[in-house]
């Protein structure tokens, strides 16, 4: 063992290693994706690593591995797991030989995220175990006791931490390589009975889930990881149950103070209820302190009711704790305070601070979408249009001034969702803008249905060559493996071309003249037709420098800004002027200025 | 020993993620246990970004509540501001003077400059440090070092548990050699 300061996500990365990994497969989502980086790059070459399609494709090939007798873990955030919940769902009957591990990132807050859904509700829906870790180092010791687990029960075992503890750091103890865990898979073991699944086998499979489960509470329950710790005043009658991120808020907020009994829960389900119940005996009053869903208010309240204890239980459902968005130190504080009776913290005596500044995020300086975005705008004024988006940095072109994502649902919706506007709006012309990685990911399906269903509307993929929003993962698209592979780049043209798509064209969204001509075109056309914008993710080029203003012609109509909303261009003292830290000399402020004061030059050029 | 608290703040780009896991490595090379947590993914393209340091034994969470920053470091005047609540009474803040508008500030005209939030900051915290940190980087010859400056009036304080001699060991060990000279100078910049 030695200590070493590691992020969450890398903690819990290195912690499957050290248990002897042998596959690891995901899909890029804020809070998850830096588990899956970390074991690719501490690989030694013993592990197989891959960035799948998406997140069925990641679960499905870990679970062929892990027939195999491979321990494997499957990475993704939280609406990550609605795109697994196929084979999930299955799996949980057929089970697995080697011990398996899916790792689900939940986003309370949300802070990146569409939905606030709670990975512990899936557990119970899928009946799967469920390991909820409160600090990075429970983090890392929790990976090996589910992959134990995982084995001995032969079933799939869910971790989810949450964004403060994904993305926490801490000093944290870890395995030396002399400790870590070697294992050797058996292969692939031919058997119908076991891998085949059909309505017979699932009801039999159903019989032992249920059975396995309430054994797996009880074991649960003595497991050392659901704790309660005895209030400091043993006539104390009140309770605090919590789970994750909060209860070391609570632990926090208690220091020097009366504690209550305190409940840790970690395994949600199958909930520890043999633990419960020593916590709640004696008590009259309990608080559950939770982020998302009431797990465990809900679980205390029906053991109360089975078990016919007179204890109340408060939390979300009794509006004692708020129902939604993420718990902060001082929210939890609060929610003691009021539960505990003693004084709230009292609130900082300052004054009222001056108005801020607001700072929505943006596209950055010099991004491609934004010339994408602004090049459809251009082609389709005073057209009755709609712009359907999706999900990824280019989410971001709804903000002014390019206001240019009508909608927004999930991965790959947009070509979809524009579809069924276009059936009920047949005098618009309906575009769905989608990335590359999320066209690989979700939206190749949504373009053959269009092509089938003989839809009207233009495809525009926005491709910058990289899965930008999560931190520049590769992608088929890109022709890099995360096993360091150069392989055929998967061709997006090829693709729409193959699945009947028949008009395809090719632009540099940077070339303003030519993309706007390009939309006008093809969006013309009738049927199902695609624009695909080609130009890098700024952040991963060389910058070129930035833009000049010529001050003699600059006519400070600030069209540039109206018009782009680039963060590059600002105003210093009523003019316009370049923010050179920013700019990377795209251009396309050049192209748009009426008067023609902005200029670029190439690198060398004088 | 007691936990040091330090918030760092600013605008996405100007290195506050970075400083923060600076003044972690300096901490961990002396045993001292350290918790964080940042702004990571969305909210980091142009948005306002945070970083919670916790060093110290005896916290539970990466994260403290308002009112419990020894220090606050500031790397724009509106985020200080915005991060002031955490900051304990008596707690020093260090405040990079030059204001980065906002893109939104762009388009609705809107004349802020950071005077306010000074202003603001002068009449509510005890001990304020300011740095012009445009004059520091022309001065240094880099922008790139901003947040060393930053970092280096930060350890000046005596708020953080180690000198910047320490501190400087620690940049040492993790820049370019070509870049600690560099380095070096804008640490000592206000020290």
């Amino acid at each position: 063992m030695h200590k070493e300061f590691l992020m969450g996500n890398a903690a819990i990365g290195r912690a499957a290693i050290a248990a002897g990994l042998n596959l690891i497969a995901g899909y890029p989502g804020t809070p998850s994706t830096e588990v899956l980086e970390t074991v690719a790059k501490n690989n030694d070459g013993s592990l197989y690593v891959e960035w799948s399609v998406n997140e069925k494709a990641a679960l499905e090939t870990a679970a062929g591995a892990a027939y195999c007798g491979a321990r494997t873990m499957v990475t993704m955030k939280q609406v990550g797991l609605n795109v697994a919940s196929d084979p999930l769902m299955s799996l949980a009957y057929i089970g697995v030989k080697g011990g398996m591990i899916i790792l689900v990132a939940d986003d309370p807050g949300p802070i990146s995220s569409q939905t606030e859904q709670d990975t512990r509700t899936f557990a119970a829906y899928s009946k799967l175990p469920c390991f909820d870790p409160s600090s990075v180092q429970e983090a890392y010791d929790m990976v090996e006791e589910a992959f134990a687990l995982s084995e001995k029960y032969h079933t799939p075992v869910i971790l989810r931490p949450t964004t403060r503890v994904c993305h926490g750091y801490a000093s944290t103890d870890v395995k030396d390589k002399s400790e870590y865990t070697v294992n050797k898979p058996e292969g692939f073991v031919r058997d119908p009975s076991k891998w085949v699944i059909f309505p017979r086998l699932s009801y039999n499979a159903h019989i032992n889930i249920e059975a396995r489960n309430v054994k797996l509470g009880e074991e649960l329950s003595d497991s050392g990881r659901n704790v309660v710790t005895p209030a400091s005043d043993a006539v104390c009658r009140k309770g605090i149950a919590s789970h994750g991120a909060s209860f070391m808020y609570i632990k926090d907020a208690l220091e020097g103070q009366q504690a209550p009994r305190l409940f840790k829960v970690s395994n949600p389900f199958p909930f520890p209820e043999k633990a419960a119940l020593a916590f709640l005996d004696g008590l009259d009053e309990v608080l559950c302190i939770e982020e998302l869903d009431p797990v465990i208010e809900r679980g205390l309240t029906y053991i109360c009711g089975k078990h016919n204890l007179n204890v109340t239980i408060r939390g979300k459902l009794t509006g004692d704790v708020k129902n939604a968005g993420e718990n902060t130190c001082g929210s939890v504080a609060a929610n003691i305070a009021a539960f505990m009776g003693t004084k709230a913290p009292a609130a900082a005596n300052a004054e009222t601070p001056p108005a801020l500044p607001v700072r929505p995020p943006v596209l950055c300086a010099g991004c491609p979408h934004r010339a994408s975005f602004f090049a459809v705008k251009e082609a389709m004024k005073g057209k009755k249009s709609v712009f359907c988006g999706d999900i990824g940095c280019y989410t971001l072109g709804n903000a002014m001034p390019l206001d240019m994502v009508d909608t927004c649902l999930c991965m790959g919706a947009g070509v979809n969702i524009t579809q069924g506007i276009g059936r009920i709006e047949p005098d618009t012309a309906c575009f769905a803008f989608v990335g590359d990685s999320t066209f690989f990911a979700s939206a190749i399906t949504g373009a053959v249905n269009a092509v089938y269903n003989q839809a009207d509307m233009t495809l525009v993929i926005l491709d910058n060559s990289t899965t930008a929003m999560t931190g520049h993962q590769p992608h088929p698209g890109t022709g890099r493996t995360m096993m360091g592979q150069v392989v055929d780049k998967v061709s997006i043209e090829a693709v729409l071309k193959g699945v009947g798509v028949r008009v395809v064209e090719t632009v540099d969204p940077l070339d303003l003249k030519a993309a706007v001509e390009c939309v006008k075109r093809v969006s013309a056309e009738k049927g199902v037709k695609a624009i695909i914008f080609r130009s890098p993710c700024a952040v991963l080029i060389k910058p070129g420098r930035p833009a000049v203003i010529d001050a003699g012609k600059c006519v400070n109509c600030k069209k540039c800004i109206k018009a782009l909303g680039c963060p590059g261009i600002v105003t210093r003292g009523g003019k316009v002027a370049i923010e050179n830290s920013l700019c990377t000399g795209c251009g396309l402020c050049s192209q748009v200025c009426p008067v023609g004061a902005i200029s670029v030059k190439e690198d060398g050029e004088k | 020993m007691k936990t040091t608290n330090i918030m760092l703040c600013g605008v996405g780009g100007q290195g506050i993620v970075l400083t923060s896991k600076l003044i972690a490595a300096a901490a961990v090379e002396r045993g001292i246990p350290v918790k964080s947590a940042e702004t990571i993914g969305m909210a980091q393209k142009g948005g306002s970004v945070f970083s919670f340091l916790r060093l110290g034994e005896g916290a539970a969470s990466p994260m403290f509540p308002e009112g419990s920053a020894d220090i606050l470091i500031g790397f724009e005047p509106a985020e200080a501001v915005r991060m002031f609540p955490y900051l304990k009474k008596g707690g020093a803040v260090i405040v990079n003077t030059h204001p980065i508008m906002p893109v939104t500030a762009a388009l609705t005209g809107s004349d802020y400059d950071g005077t306010d939030m000074l202003g603001y900051l002068d009449r509510n915290a005890e001990r304020v440090i300011k740095i012009d940190g445009d004059k520091a980087i022309e001065e240094i010859g880099s922008p790139k070092v901003l947040n060393m400056v930053m970092l280096g009036a930060a350890v000046s304080t005596g708020l953080l548990p180690f000198t910047l001699g320490e501190i400087e060991e620690t940049m040492k060990a993790t820049v370019k050699p070509q870049f600690v000279e560099l380095n070096s100078k804008a640490l000592r910049y206000v020290g």
